[in-house]
């Protein structure tokens, strides 16, 4: 195997025959009378990292909510279009909400520990969802969690002790060890690291690096370098418009619209 | 002169003290070159300088006179009525009939020599005026009447004066000070600073007034009954003794009366916190806007109800109710009684749902969304995120809130009163009656008594209980209360 070919297993997974993870069809959401978003169609591909870019106020949120219908918690939110998962449509009556949030995992902006052990945070996921069938399966699966979030080495001596007692780094590792304990096939991540000093942030990315492996990822952020660092596919918005989406790659070095340009460039934003 | 009269006198002089201070301070504004010399304050701020300093010394002044006279007057009857009587129980009445009978010769405009000499002669011109007076005067007592009404007046032309003239200097004093440079706003605001700081010191003097008129009374009664025998007393018996004769023995235990009102606050309390509990989850987690904004208020309305309304409502309505119902479903038997722990609890359980479910309802929206948010986003329930990290998070408040709660239920007293009954004994059955410590109180102090007895002072060891046990619980909870607080800050 040569030094090439080893780059390009790192490299993006693109497999353009395989079917998208997730499709969003004419997705266009309102809160109340006022439209946030509008018409857009966009591929999350498995096993790639997807980043949403936009100016602030663009409905990347507003999106990344809608995948896992977190915007029903909303009032007076509403979701038009059509949105799947492996080709279900999550939006159909028929579709359990609490499975789906099972099925795509969200990490948020800030830091949202519960006010319980560490331990107690990470499993309360797979304990509601009966994942573990033993005691020690679900410390397993806490264990293995926190290793994963690259949190172990800081915690394994102090399991009990709150998690909110944590640095907001440890909080939003924390945080993404709680998603991906209940073992989400997609795991969408609003700004991460917005809270984060850029140590911090770099653990989080080579995080989400390696987490590619087992997961679909999905990160809203408003630094381009993030985006052109962890992700595959790039989508940019703009005033509720998905603008363009693409290679990441592509996106930065050869944009085709001219707002894209201008956002990536610094004109707007 | 009334003293309404003064008042609006000593109003009239700020009003135009406002007005002439304003215009002073603006002609001198006006005439000065903005350029060498800047104005501190506004006009608007002279004058109401001006206005303080003409009302504010002036109406303290009066009142300060008016009590002192008060004082003056009241000790004088009291030291000439005591020295023709000695025993302090007639002399208590007879310092009233003074009383009234100096308001007598003041009401038909008697003085100097027009006062007649006996007082069957005034008794009679009272009366054909149409004021009674009482029949046991003697006639030592009118003179000295009208010598308090001269007195009196004397006090008031001496108040009234000072008090206009001290209107009249202060509005000239802040009159003349006014000057282009003088901190008019910043006086104002330290005005307003302390009669924001006098009003919450009124709400605290007024505790501490209580407690201490509370811990008089109460001393006095330990002098004369043994408070182990009070505190750990199991039998409640007070034998009213007839009016004046006294030291007729009675029993003051007070575990009797505790155990009942611990017990029905109990029964309310069950009945309570689960219905307001739930009540407020469902407001706080599950109603939408449209129904929150309906459905509260209206929840709230019961909380506005008075509680004798509650009190009428049980005895008329539901313990009959439950006497009839328990009747039927024993073949025949009431088990309830009409009045009965039960009853009562239930009632006072009704009161107090608003109260739960207002003050759960704050401490459960109260956690922030970013909890909820967290947990719908891993795929729970809403009734799993409510039961596993909302009312974890939110214990503490709750916790606090409900002690509020049964602190409420413990001092609650017209339900009671009427639901409760009267028998004091220890007993636990609750379809029974008991009494609570609140009816005690007022059954003691029911009639027109004299507060000298152990009978009635008794009331006042009963209220002091009362209020070191809601108060103790009260503080508990604003502790649990507000190191919840600092927990999301
Ligand atoms: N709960 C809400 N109710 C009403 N309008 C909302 C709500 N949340 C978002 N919006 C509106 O929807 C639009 C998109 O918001 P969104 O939060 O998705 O933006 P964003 O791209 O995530 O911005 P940012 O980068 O600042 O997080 C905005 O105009 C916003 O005002
Ligand atoms: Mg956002």
């Amino acid at each position: 195997m040569s030094l090439e070919s080893a780059a390009t297993i790192a490299a993006p997974v693109s497999r353009p025959n395989a079917p998208p993870k997730m499709q969003g069809e004419k997705v266009g959401v309102f809160y109340g009378e006022k439209q946030a978003l509008f018409d857009v169609d966009l591929k999350i591909e498995q096993f790639n990292v997807t980043s949403l870019i936009g100016p602030s106020g663009c409905g990347k949120s507003t999106f990344l909510r809608s995948l896992n219908r977190m915007n029903d918690t909303i009032d007076g939110c509403r979701v038009v279009g059509k949105i799947t998962l492996d080709h279900d449509d999550i939006y159909d009556p028929a579709i359990d909400v609490v499975e789906l949030r099972a099925r795509v995992g969200m990490v948020f902006q800030k830091p949202n520990p519960f006010p319980k052990s560490i331990y107690e945070n990470v499993a309360y996921g797979p304990k509601i969802h009966g994942i573990a069938r033993n005691k020690a399966d679900l410390d397993e699966i806490v264990h293995s969690s926190l290793r994963r979030a690259g949190l172990w080495n800081e915690v394994k001596d102090r399991l009990q002790e709150p998690g909110t007692g944590l640095s907001g780094g440890q909080q939003q590792r924390l945080c993404i060890a709680r998603a991906i304990a209940t073992k989400p096939e997609v795991l969408l991540m609003d700004e991460p690291c917005s809270a984060l000093d850029p140590i911090a942030t770099a653990v989080i990315e080579e995080l989400i690096d390696e987490l590619r492996e087992n997961f679909t990822i999905v990160i809203v952020t408003h630094s381009m370098q993030q985006a052109a660092r962890v992700s595959q596919k790039t989508a940019f918005f703009h005033l509720g418009k998905l603008i363009e989406e693409g290679k990441t790659e592509d996106i930065f070095t050869n944009p085709k619209n001219k707002q894209t340009q201008d956002y990536i460039t610094g004109r707007i934003g | 002169m009334s003293a309404g009269w003064v008042v609006a006198i000593v109003l009239a002089i700020g009003a135009l003290a406002y007005f002439f201070a304003a215009q002073r301070a603006r002609v001198q504004r006006d005439g000065t070159d903005r350029a060498k010399e800047v104005p501190h304050s506004l006009p608007t701020y002279h004058g109401w300088l001006a206005f303080i300093f003409a009302t504010v010394p002036a109406l303290l002044v009066y009142l300060v006179v008016s009590s002192v006279s008060a004082g003056l007057l009241d000790s004088r009857i009291r030291s000439e009525v005591t020295a023709h009587i000695a025993d302090p129980a007639a002399a208590s009445l007879s310092i009233g009939i003074v009383r009234n009978a100096s308001n007598a010769l003041t009401q038909l405009d008697l003085s100097g020599p027009n006062v007649p000499t006996s007082y069957a002669a005034l008794r009679d011109m009272a009366k054909s005026a149409g004021i009674t007076l009482a029949d046991s005067g003697e006639d030592y007592m009118v003179p000295l009447a009208a010598g308090v009404n001269a007195d009196a007046g004397v006090h008031k032309l001496i108040g009234q004066g000072l008090t206009l003239l001290l209107s009249l200097a202060g509005a000239a004093f802040a009159y003349s000070r006014i000057r282009l440079r003088l901190r008019a706003r910043n006086q104002v605001e330290r005005v307003v600073l302390c009669s924001l700081l006098g009003a919450s010191t009124v709400a605290i003097l007024t505790t501490v007034g209580i407690i201490l008129s509370m811990l008089g009374e109460t001393i006095h009664f330990f002098s004369e009954v043994d408070p182990l025998t009070f505190f750990f007393g199991t039998v409640w018996d007070p034998r009213f003794a007839a009016a004046g004769s006294s030291g007729s023995e009675g029993q003051f235990g007070l575990i009797p009366l505790l155990m009942g009102t611990l017990y029905i606050a109990l029964v309310s309390m069950l009945f309570a916190v689960p219905v307001g509990l739930m009540a407020a989850v469902y407001m706080g987690e599950y109603a939408s806007n449209r129904v929150r904004s309906t459905v509260k208020p209206l929840l709230e309305l019961l909380a506005g109800i008075p509680t004798i309304v509650y009190g009428i409502f049980a005895v008329v309505t539901l313990g009959p109710f439950f006497r009839d119902l328990s009747a039927a479903l024993a073949g025949g038997f009431s088990f309830i009684q009409a009045q009965s722990v039960f009853t009562a609890g239930i009632v006072m359980g009704v009161m107090l749902i608003p109260v739960v479910s207002s003050l759960s309802d704050d401490v459960i929206t109260a956690v922030p969304r970013a909890m909820r948010d967290g947990s719908l986003a891993l795929g729970a329930t809403r009734s799993e995120t409510i039961r596993k990290v909302i009312l974890p998070a939110a214990l503490p408040g709750i916790v606090g809130a409900l002690l509020l709660t049964a602190s409420r239920a413990i001092g609650e007293t017209m339900i009671v009163v009427l639901a409760a009954g009267v028998a004091a004994r220890i007993n636990f059955n609750p379809f029974e009656a008991m009494t609570t410590i609140t009816v005690k109180i007022v059954n003691q102090l029911t009639g027109d008594l004299e507060f000298n007895s152990p009978q009635t002072l008794v009331a006042f060891a009963l209220g002091l209980t009362l209020f070191t046990l809601t108060l103790g619980m009260n503080v508990y909870a604003l502790y649990i209360v507000r190191k919840y607080r600092e927990q999301y800050e």
